[in-house]
């Protein structure tokens, strides 16, 4: 028998235990409304602003001086030509690594060392990046380059793809490649033809997120391609870019510049956005 | 008859068995292992080539740096001297600033974080979780350049006036709290950064969270269910001390990733080089944003090698942490390898 008392406080204890779960609870669920909250505002800030300053002249003219008429025409050329072209030079070298870390030696030390180091890259600050391109490439060439915006934007893309390549091979089932090899087919032919391609859906999603990462990468540009008021297409000249010119434009104090700058916000955000979702259906369809 | 059978299959037989040993080397085979040696050394190049990434990063800093290294030595992150026309440089100021908002991020990001992956991994509908858990990804792949044109344009504002000015109100003249809230409620400063911050890392603590407390073998989440547990016990006594490396790993995660922010911090932090008051409400300045706004304008010499110095000190300080935030994920993986 349980004494009165006891089953008193008892019902008292679970009680009070309850109501802490209740409260923990309660702070989970708004954990999860603060953080869809930011989003929310966010993006319609973002489209109400950025609307607002989008016409047909933000993509057809040229980026203009203080209190003129103009658009972004020369800052979105100069973001489409390098991410385009560090797209290009990034995703071999990312792809051919990942191969190595997961169909050579997946266990050697050099595999090791390399995933750690891909791993830290991964995170690392990208100002850093555009420090490291401006001393080896814009230091001794004493210009600003869009050449060098380029090869500080393929930095980034590459530990990006090495990691989405390796874990998308591992996930190749073995038997595939016994059966290639079997036949005789060399390693090179295995990997290109059978395991690269059994994982393709995986390796593109991850080039598309490294584009997408790209895309709104501002500070490895800063002292790399810097920017530029004018329309150009030669790598050696400083070239403009849409996150460099937001950032230009959105710090100063003039009217038609900020509005400028809410219209390429919601550009980038628009285009990020569109990858990013491009890349969890290629995910959903391959599962 | 059979013998004449046995006698005839025996060559072929042979022959087979032959063959097995030696195959006569077909067209492919030949060209084979010099593609695969091409293959293989193009591979091995990609992966070296990451490695000397890394290497190439801290040597070139290190050389570009080297006047300021030399003239200051360690001296130079204990000073807060900066000034470019009398060429005396120290980044106690800047390293200050980057310390303090990563701080006031965490402080933020790491309960919410904690909510959001115990929401997700125990409460969520199953219908929800999938939507819900793209949601707070999506505010990962925002661009850092939007977060800064919002903070500094809406979220700043919108700060200074229903955060800032009541919070002055309230604390002001109250010892040492006091001083943190001194200063104009202008919506620009540490607070507002750190805040910014704060957003910005956690959809990373929260992902590394989630991912670590889905491994929690349910075994023992149903054990303690079972025993009547009430579902904050369970994460909160089962579930969290089985994972915790992995949610320090995490929250390093997103320490390294607030530290690096360049952009969004530029925007809302003020680039004013000040450590007179412990004021939040202040304009400082932080390590990336004095890389962001003074490099490319910063002449060549001794300014541009303490900016340079700067970047060496901020690529070490991630690196270390990120360094042990990857030791203590890999080593949760280890322990459970052990025990299952």
């Amino acid at each position: 028998m349980i004494s009165p008392e006891l089953q008193a406080m008892r019902a008292s204890m679970f009680a009070k235990r309850k109501r802490i779960n209740y409260v923990a609870t309660a702070l989970a669920l708004s954990a999860m409304a603060f953080g869809l909250f930011w989003l929310a505002w966010i993006l319609l800030e973002t489209i109400r602003q950025g609307f607002a300053g989008l016409t047909i002249a933000t993509l057809t003219q040229m980026t203009p001086g203080p209190n003129e008429e103009g658009g972004l025409a020369n800052a979105i050329y100069g973001s489409l030509l390098m991410v385009l072209l560090s797209t290009c030079v990034g995703t071999p070298i990312g792809v051919m690594a990942g191969i190595y870390l997961a169909e050579f030696e997946p266990k050697g030390w050099l595999a090791s060392v390399t995933r750690f180091v891909n791993d830290i890259l991964l995170s690392a600050p990208s100002i850093v990046i555009g420090l490291f391109v401006y001393s080896v490439i814009v230091h001794p060439l004493h210009s600003f380059s869009a050449l060098a915006g380029v090869v500080a934007l393929a930095l980034i893309v590459i530990p990006v793809v090495i990691r989405t390549t390796e874990n998308m091979l591992q996930l190749v089932p073995p038997g595939l490649r016994e059966a290639a090899y079997a036949l005789g087919a060399p390693k090179w032919k295995v990997i290109l033809s059978i395991t690269l391609k059994a994982a393709r859906t995986g390796v593109i999603t991850g080039i598309l997120l490294a584009v997408a990462r790209i895309s709104g990468e501002t500070a490895p540009l800063l002292f790399t391609a810097l920017s530029n008021q004018f329309w150009t297409s030669s790598l050696s000249q400083p070239m403009a870019s849409l996150p460099v010119t937001i950032f230009k434009f959105a710090m100063s104090p003039y009217e038609n510049w900020q509005k400028l700058a809410w219209a390429g916000v919601f550009l980038i955000t628009l285009a990020v956005l569109a990858l990013n979702v491009a890349a969890r259906v290629l995910t959903r369809v391959k599962n | 008859m059979s013998s004449t059978l046995a006698h005839g299959e025996t060559p072929a037989a042979l022959h087979q068995a032959r063959s097995l040993a030696q195959p006569p080397a077909p067209k492919q085979a030949r060209s084979g292992p010099l593609a695969d040696r091409l293959f293989g050394v193009f591979a091995k190049g990609a992966a070296l080539f990451t490695l000397g990434l890394l290497l190439a990063i801290l040597t070139s800093l290190t050389i570009s740096a080297w006047p300021a290294i030399a003239k200051y030595g360690l001296g130079f992150l204990t000073s807060s001297a900066w000034d470019p026309v009398q060429e005396e440089f120290g980044g106690l100021v800047m390293i200050y600033g980057t310390l303090a908002t990563s701080v006031i991020a965490l402080l933020i990001a790491v309960p919410v974080s904690f909510g959001i992956a115990l929401f997700l991994t125990e409460l969520s509908p199953a219908w929800l979780k999938r939507p819900l858990g793209t949601a707070i990804e999506l505010l990962a792949a925002i661009p850092s350049i939007v977060y800064g044109m919002w903070g500094l344009l809406v979220f700043g504002p919108v700060l200074a006036e229903y955060v800032q000015t009541p919070l002055q109100a309230a604390f002001t003249g109250v010892p040492y709290l006091g001083a943190f809230v001194s200063g104009p409620p202008v919506g620009i400063g540490i607070l507002s950064a750190g805040i910014i911050l704060a957003i910005m890392i956690i959809p990373f603590i929260s992902a590394v969270m989630r991912d670590v407390f889905e491994v929690t073998p349910p075994m023992l989440k149903e054990s303690a269910y079972g025993l009547g547990a009430t579902t904050w016990e369970v994460v909160y006594k089962i579930v969290l001390p089985f994972t915790k490396t992995g949610v320090i790993g995490g929250i390093m995660l997103g320490l390294g990733r607030a530290i690096g922010e360049t952009m969004a911090v530029t925007f809302v932090i003020g680039n004013f080089n000040q450590l007179d008051s412990l004021s939040l409400f202040q304009a400082a300045n932080s390590i990336t944003s004095a890389l962001a706004n003074e490099f490319a304008e910063a002449g060549e010499g001794l300014h541009q090698a303490a900016l340079m110095y700067l970047g060496l000190v901020l690529f070490f300080i991630t690196f270390v942490i990120l360094s042990l935030s990857k030791l203590l994920l890999a080593q949760l993986r280890k322990g459970e390898g052990a025990k299952s």
